[in-house]
């Protein structure tokens, strides 16, 4: 009998054609859409349900759809209303994609007879040399690389996981879908984060932790001079300009949110630029902390081409990061993610950009 | 090969009744409302599902009015009467409808009709003496569930019956799981309107049937055209009427038969299961329920996970009631008889009928043990991750 995979279809046309690939290689091809969301949210609505279940159909594999709303709330949306609330711009997807969407399939799959679970990402895993475990790699397109949201998944996840797309690129993954006849092929992407999909972080922040909203506070500069004031600090992130309305004649950004003072420190475009990171959570994929200082390239955040730095891994999980030039807008709550070549070595979050 | 252990929720098509669909598609064309002889033939394939219904249910054909399913049967039903007996009096029904009852004497209760909800006990039964507290001079209506759709634990419908006839009060009765599983004869039970659905008694979607009995006044749902004596308005679905009226005949010859096979398989289920799977126990009065049905608590399992595995090796049954959004809604019914959300999330129904075999009832009970062993693992992963 053919193995059983489990494949998480989201109703895009990248799962889609994972799908599609798994069931051409002979696997047993079990779909599953989670449902995260109790309200109408983009990326998991009921049309993307319906879509991936007609996929499913023209395929002829089985489908399920797995109901995570109370599960996706408690540990993906609530964290990052939180994250906002205390001074931070916490990237959800991260979370999710790695901790939550994997842990929760994996648990699934085996229910349901299958050891593996398969997505759409845009990431390879290859076998290192040697006695090395597995290793993580950015997907073939280097538009579309996901790779950035998956350095925090572990060993075992890694090993039950399969990237039918990573790859492909983009473009082939739509003639794919496309000479398949699949209803996907020509869906367009999503790019916000689901549940805020017409990017007001604050509507939804104040929607999920009613009334914990900080009120209106101050605006300074670097030297403790106050500029102006603010409506909250979760409508701010850092490197933004927009809404500040400071009329200092010339363009000020945000540098640092203090949420404890409930302030919102500015500066200069060019003094913006972070000589470090210090990352909490720091996980590398090999298993262990290398012993000494590593070079990456580091993205700070997911569409970051990645700067050159140095790497050392600190005790209780965490990383100091060094980088060879100053990297503006180091922002505390997003992932920094570690890469040699295309492989990913880890990552962390960052706690605080460092001057 | 599938095992097939759905059938509360559906059943296939009877070779007899595609048959005649077949042929009444091609040969019924004619609007049964015309004058001429394409009319005619139609109207006449239409009196003639009539009657079988009729003889099905023991009333008489001119009582009988079809209807697309059951579900708008109890809507004409219960706002029929309703409008017909003046506005805001009391609406009684039970705390197990199905979502076709509930839903309408909700939203009519929402917008100032008094409504009660007579409760039921731990095994699912009916409280009598609740209800004949309920029932006053001014109660509109009593609709209660003939056997319910998930337990299949069957209503006392003799008794209450009596009590609403004792006070004058009329009873709607949704039959939808009891055709063709009990015997229901309305010249020997006095019910005032009865609901039921084609598909449920191996006849096609799409098709259903009120009884209306006597000469009670019924304000239509659909209006428009004057169809069914004024009762539903819309050109009747001649096919699927004749289908619906082939099923009820074959229901109506078959009915010992297919409920001494339906228990004995059902009973035979029950004890594998009892014998090979730990930690499980029957949900509704095993004294008093369908003989086609079995509902099973596999404490500690996701019910909806085991369905799936159940699935994977090629055996249909279900949990709760579905939905299309994948939405986990833990069965009302159950929680109605006091289970806990976790309880009623660990339920699975088997529903027997035509195509089972011992065969294959021997084989879903040999292989339940280890799916819901796995079941019950991510149960309890999923438990502890919260």
């Amino acid at each position: 009998m053919s193995e059983r995979v489990l494949v998480a279809m989201s109703g895009g046309v990248d799962s889609s054609v994972a799908a599609a690939l798994l069931v051409e290689q002979g696997f047993d091809v079990v779909g599953v859409s989670m449902r995260l969301s109790a309200e109408g949210s983009r990326c998991c609505s009921l049309d993307d349900v319906e879509d991936a279940r007609r996929v499913a159909t023209a395929l002829g594999i089985r489908f399920y759809v797995a109901d995570y709303t109370d599960a996706f709330r408690r540990e993906v949306m609530e964290p990052f209303a939180d994250a906002y609330l205390g001074g931070q711009t916490p990237i959800p997807c991260v979370a999710c994609n790695g901790r939550f969407k994997f842990h929760r399939l994996l648990e699934r799959a085996r229910a349901l007879g299958a050891e593996r679970v398969a997505t759409g990402h845009y990431a390879r895993i290859e076998r290192g040399g040697g006695d090395a475990g597995l290793e993580l790699h950015c997907g073939a397109d280097p538009r579309k690389d996901q790779s950035y949201f998956l350095f925090d998944l572990g060993p075992d996840q890694l090993s039950r996981a399969c990237f039918p797309v990573g790859a492909l690129t983009k473009q082939e993954v739509r003639e794919r879908a496309r000479r398949l006849g699949l209803g996907t092929a020509e869906k367009p992407e999503s790019q916000e984060i689901c549940f805020v999909p017409d990017g007001d972080y604050a509507r939804v922040v104040e929607t999920l932790r009613p009334g914990a909203a900080p009120g209106a506070g101050e605006i300074l500069d670097e030297e403790g001079n106050v500029l102006g004031r603010h409506r909250g600090v979760h409508h701010f992130t850092v490197g933004q300009r927009r809404g500040l309305d400071l009329a200092l004649g010339r363009p000020m950004y945000v540098k640092r949110i203090d949420a404890a003072r409930n302030r919102v420190v500015v500066a200069e475009r060019s003094a913006l630029g972070a000589a470090g990171a210090r990352l909490v959570g720091v996980h590398w994929v090999a298993g262990r902390a290398p012993a000494s200082p590593v070079r990456a390239r580091v993205r700070v955040r997911y569409r970051h081409p990645g700067a050159e730095a140095r790497v050392e891994a600190l005790d209780r999980q965490g990383a100091q990061v060094a980088f060879d030039d100053p990297v503006e807008a180091v922002t505390p709550g997003q992932a920094a993610v570690f890469y040699d070549g295309s492989q990913v070595l880890g990552g962390g979050w960052i706690a605080e950009a460092v001057s | 090969m599938r095992i097939y252990l759905d059938h509360n929720a559906t059943t296939p098509l009877r070779d007899e009744v595609l048959a005649a669909m077949a042929r009444s598609l091609r040969d019924d064309f004619g609007n049964p409302s015309s004058a001429h002889a394409e009319g005619a033939r139609a109207k006449g394939a239409l009196e003639d599902a009539r009657e079988r219904v009729a003889a099905l249910v023991g009333a008489r054909p001119g009582e009988i009015v079809f209807t697309s399913g059951a579900t708008e049967a109890n809507q004409l039903a219960i706002h029929g009467i309703a409008t017909a007996t003046g506005p805001r009096r009391r609406l009684v029904t039970s705390g197990v409808e199905h979502p076709s009852v509930a839903e309408p004497t909700e939203a009519m209760g929402a917008v100032g009709w008094p409504l009660t909800r007579i409760a039921v006990d731990p095994d699912g039964r009916l409280d009598l003496e609740a209800l004949a507290t309920e029932l006053e001079a001014e109660t509109a209506l009593v609709s209660v569930i003939w056997a319910q759709n998930e337990t299949g634990v069957v209503s006392p419908i003799e008794r209450i019956a009596e009590l609403c006839r004792s006070r004058g009060v009329p009873l709607h009765v949704d039959a939808t799981q009891a055709i063709g599983k009990l015997p229901v004869r309305l010249d020997r039970v006095p019910v005032d309107l009865l609901s039921a659905s084609a598909h449920k008694f191996n006849g096609p979607k799409g098709v259903g049937f009120l009884v209306v009995r006597g000469e009670r006044p019924l304000a239509p749902w659909l209006r428009g055209g004057g169809q069914e004596r004024g009762r539903r308005g819309g050109t009747p679905n001649v096919p699927a009427i004749v289908g619906l009226g082939v099923a009820a005949e074959l229901a109506a010859t078959e009915l010992d038969e297919r409920a001494a096979c339906g228990a004995a398989l059902r009973d035979r289920l029950w004890r594998g299961i009892e014998a090979k799977t730990p930690s499980v126990r029957r949900n509704g009065d095993p004294t008093c329920v369908l003989p086609n049905t079995l509902n099973v608590e596999f404490t500690a399992a996701a019910g909806e996970v085991l369905v799936e595995a159940l699935d994977g090796e090629g055996v249909a049954v279900s949990a709760g009631a579905a939905c299309a959004s994948g939405a986990v809604h833990p069965s009302p019914a159950l929680l109605a008889m006091g289970r806990t959300p976790a309880e009623a999330r660990a339920a699975i129904r088997f529903s027997v009928g035509h195509g089972n075999d011992v065969g294959q009832i021997d084989h879903v009970s040999t292989i339940l043990p280890d799916l819901v062993a796995r079941a019950r693992a991510l149960a309890a992963a999923e438990g502890g991750s919260r």
